[in-house]
């Protein structure tokens, strides 16, 4: 059985204009251990995503359809005590930059000593000697001395590892990764991807890893979900995605990554920009940049559908399959 | 730490003779100290003996050493109006304006601390909304009429609070507290409450403001997907993190509180150092005015510096440790 199912969320923003419709029937899963990949454009509602699972959403933005379903249990009709006992203890978050997500005014250890007795019976002592063991676990050198410094202390590397310590210190099963690298210098992305994976696989946690970087896609995930404009254009397994995708903006998506086979190859781009979202067409949103648009494209809008190797929103890559 | 300490007291010292420079001034160019203390009918040769005396016949600068020296042992003149020496004067003074800012600080960070909080939380509540219309008022109305107004209404109309004077006070060698008396604790009321509030409601919008702000960064947002309690975010990490610019306006204002309690004194015929200044103004009693200014002046630095103490305290960033 999955450990997260996302059955068709909708979520909204009421304006003085309307309702702006940010997220429309998203579906997904992730299995327990699994690395979920969320790509897209900026703007195509990865963030908004995790948010909602997470209850975080920022009002007046608010689930307005559809279901989160975690371990067996729905999360999108809990009180808000119940969703704050949840998160941390079995959903984390990191965010992307690990220079304002630490609290300035206090201690790394004192943050993870406090996250683990809000949501663990743990004795000062028991808990501080947890912090030590978070710090060493995500490759924090001198560990025990640095428990009580500051995250001024820190570089921007290691704070991301004390944020992703912080993130797993009460053992959730499932962590929600939010452009976790994008922040960091080049040098230091690999090895806070390569930290995930493993602490990921030691605790048999699954992520749900939000990024830009195809080549981490490639490199750490499972599975890969695309998504455009508040919709899931297309999903399935990471080396059918990447190698074979069959909706046209994952081919748009992939053919804009500089590979090294390929090298000769002019990187491509695809052609216009991403609909607002209250412009979003008639349709398949992606429709007006889609170069094997037909005319069903601009009346009906696809739903997802497996393909050879995926699943995708897009009927011409439905018909190939069919 | 102690290295900050001493280069904040000397960085004061310039301030402090500057400010001694304007007090010695005022002996010089305000009225004349000889009519003050020889009367209206003196020869030439008793004004020549009493400036010599006064060390009035010596160059300026040397005067001003003079004026230093004798401050320094905390000689500050005989005030013209009461004969007495005006060290003396402040001194028993001091305590009834000590008590009554300290009782109107504490009064206005109490109720101004919680309720920015909770303004600043519930910012869309209905509580919220009716908080901030009624701290505009306290913002704009003036001292006086806020204190006029209270008396009118408790002390006129409703009979159950006095509208002047201290009270009993019990004595401590050379202090004096009405915090020991029923009738002092009860005098006590009205004039912290009126010196109090301007400062409570500055104090509440301060820290409603910073507190939307705090709420909004990314520190905030984290520690809500660590599922901490909104207790412990509220009160742990967002009012923490207000603390720095809170800090440096109640300190201004707590020096404010002790300088200008001086319209609240005469409101309420408070026996302080602001009602003591106001009577020596009315007669040009330049000594009381002249050490008056000192000691303001002295507050206000020793204020900044627990101030800047204070930051340390709060803020880890400010203590250094490398990386
Ligand atoms: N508070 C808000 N009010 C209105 N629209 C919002 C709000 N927050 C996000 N959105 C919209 O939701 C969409 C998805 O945003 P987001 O999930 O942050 O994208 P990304 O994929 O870059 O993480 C964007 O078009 C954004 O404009
Ligand atoms: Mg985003």
């Amino acid at each position: 059985m999955a450990l997260l199912d996302v059955i068709d969320l909708c979520v909204e923003f009421p304006t003085r204009r309307g309702i702006l419709r940010a997220l429309d029937g998203v579906s997904f899963s992730i299995d327990p251990g699994e690395i979920l990949g969320v790509v897209g454009e900026s703007g195509a509602g990865k963030s908004l995503t995790g948010a909602a699972i997470i209850g975080l959403l920022e009002p007046p933005g608010h689930v307005a359809g559809g279901q989160i379903v975690f371990d067996g249990k729905r999360l999108d009709n809990l009180s808000q005590e119940e969703m704050r006992a949840i998160r941390g203890r079995h959903i984390g978050a990191i965010f992307q930059d690990p220079l304002t997500t630490l609290d300035p005014l206090m201690s790394v250890g004192k943050q993870l000593i406090e996250t683990m007795q809000t949501h663990m019976k743990l004795s000062d002592r028991d808990a501080k000697a947890r912090a030590v063991q978070w710090l060493e676990e995500v490759g924090i050198p001198a560990a025990s001395e640095r428990v009580f410094a500051y995250p001024h202390q820190f570089s921007g590397g290691m704070r991301q590892r004390v944020v992703i310590a912080l993130a797993l210190c009460a053992e959730p099963r499932l962590v929600i990764a939010d452009e976790p690298t994008t922040a960091l210098d080049v040098s230091i992305q690999a090895q806070i991807i390569t930290l995930m994976k493993r602490l990921a696989a030691d605790h048999g946690t699954s992520i749900m890893l939000v990024t830009h970087d195809m080549g981490v896609i490639a490199e750490t995930c499972d599975r890969v979900a695309v998504m455009y404009a508040g919709r899931i254009a297309e999903i399935g397994p990471v080396e059918n995605v990447v190698r074979s995708p069959h909706h046209p903006y994952t081919e748009g998506l992939m053919g804009s990554i500089p590979s090294l086979e390929a090298r000769v190859e002019r990187l491509r781009q695809i052609d216009g920009a991403m609909p607002r979202l209250n412009a979003i067409p008639k349709g398949c949103a992606f429709n007006p940049r889609c170069g094997k648009v037909i005319e069903r494209c601009r009346e009906e809008r696809p739903v997802l559908l497996p393909t050879a190797t995926t699943m995708a929103a897009c009927f011409r890559a439905n018909e190939e399959a069919a | 730490m102690i290295a900050f300490i001493i280069a904040r007291l000397l960085q004061a010292i310039p301030v402090l003779l500057v400010v001694g420079f304007i007090s010695f001034a005022m002996f010089q160019f305000v009225g004349d100290p000889l009519v003050a203390l020889l009367g209206q009918n003196f020869t030439a040769e008793e004004a020549d003996a009493m400036r010599h005396n006064l060390g009035m016949d010596q160059p300026f600068l040397v005067q001003y050493v003079n004026f230093l020296g004798r401050v320094l042992h905390g000689d500050f003149g005989i005030s013209y109006r009461l004969a007495k020496p005006v060290g003396e004067l402040l001194a028993e003074r001091l305590p009834a304006t000590a008590e009554l800012a300290l009782c109107a600080a504490i009064l206005s960070l109490l109720v101004g601390v919680p309720l920015g909080v909770l303004t600043g939380i519930k910012r869309n509540a209905l509580i919220s909304r009716v908080m901030m219309m009624l701290s505009l008022v306290g913002v704009s109305l003036p001292t006086f009429l806020i204190g006029v107004l209270l008396i009118l209404l408790f002390a006129v109309q409703l009979g159950v609070l006095p509208s002047y004077g201290r009270g009993d006070v019990v004595h401590f060698a050379h202090w004096s507290t009405g915090l020991l008396t029923g009738t002092g604790r009860v005098a006590l009321i009205l004039p912290a409450v009126t010196l109090g509030l301007f400062q409570m409601t500055l104090i509440l919008r301060l820290v409603r403001s910073e507190m939307l702000e705090v709420m909004r960064s990314d520190h905030i947002k984290f520690a809500r997907a660590r599922g901490l309690t909104p207790r412990a975010i509220n009160f742990h990490h967002a009012l923490s993190n207000t603390l720095v610019p809170v800090i440096t306006i109640v300190g201004l204002q707590l020096g404010m509180l002790i300088a200008f309690s001086i319209v609240t004194e005469t409101v309420f015929q408070w026996p302080g150092m602001g009602l003591l200044l106001v009577q020596s103004i009315g007669v040009a009693d330049i000594p009381v005015m002249s050490a008056y200014l000192l000691l303001i002046a002295v507050v206000f630095v020793t204020i900044n510096l627990v101030v800047d103490l204070l930051y340390f305290a709060v803020d880890p960033r400010l203590r250094g440790g490398g990386k």
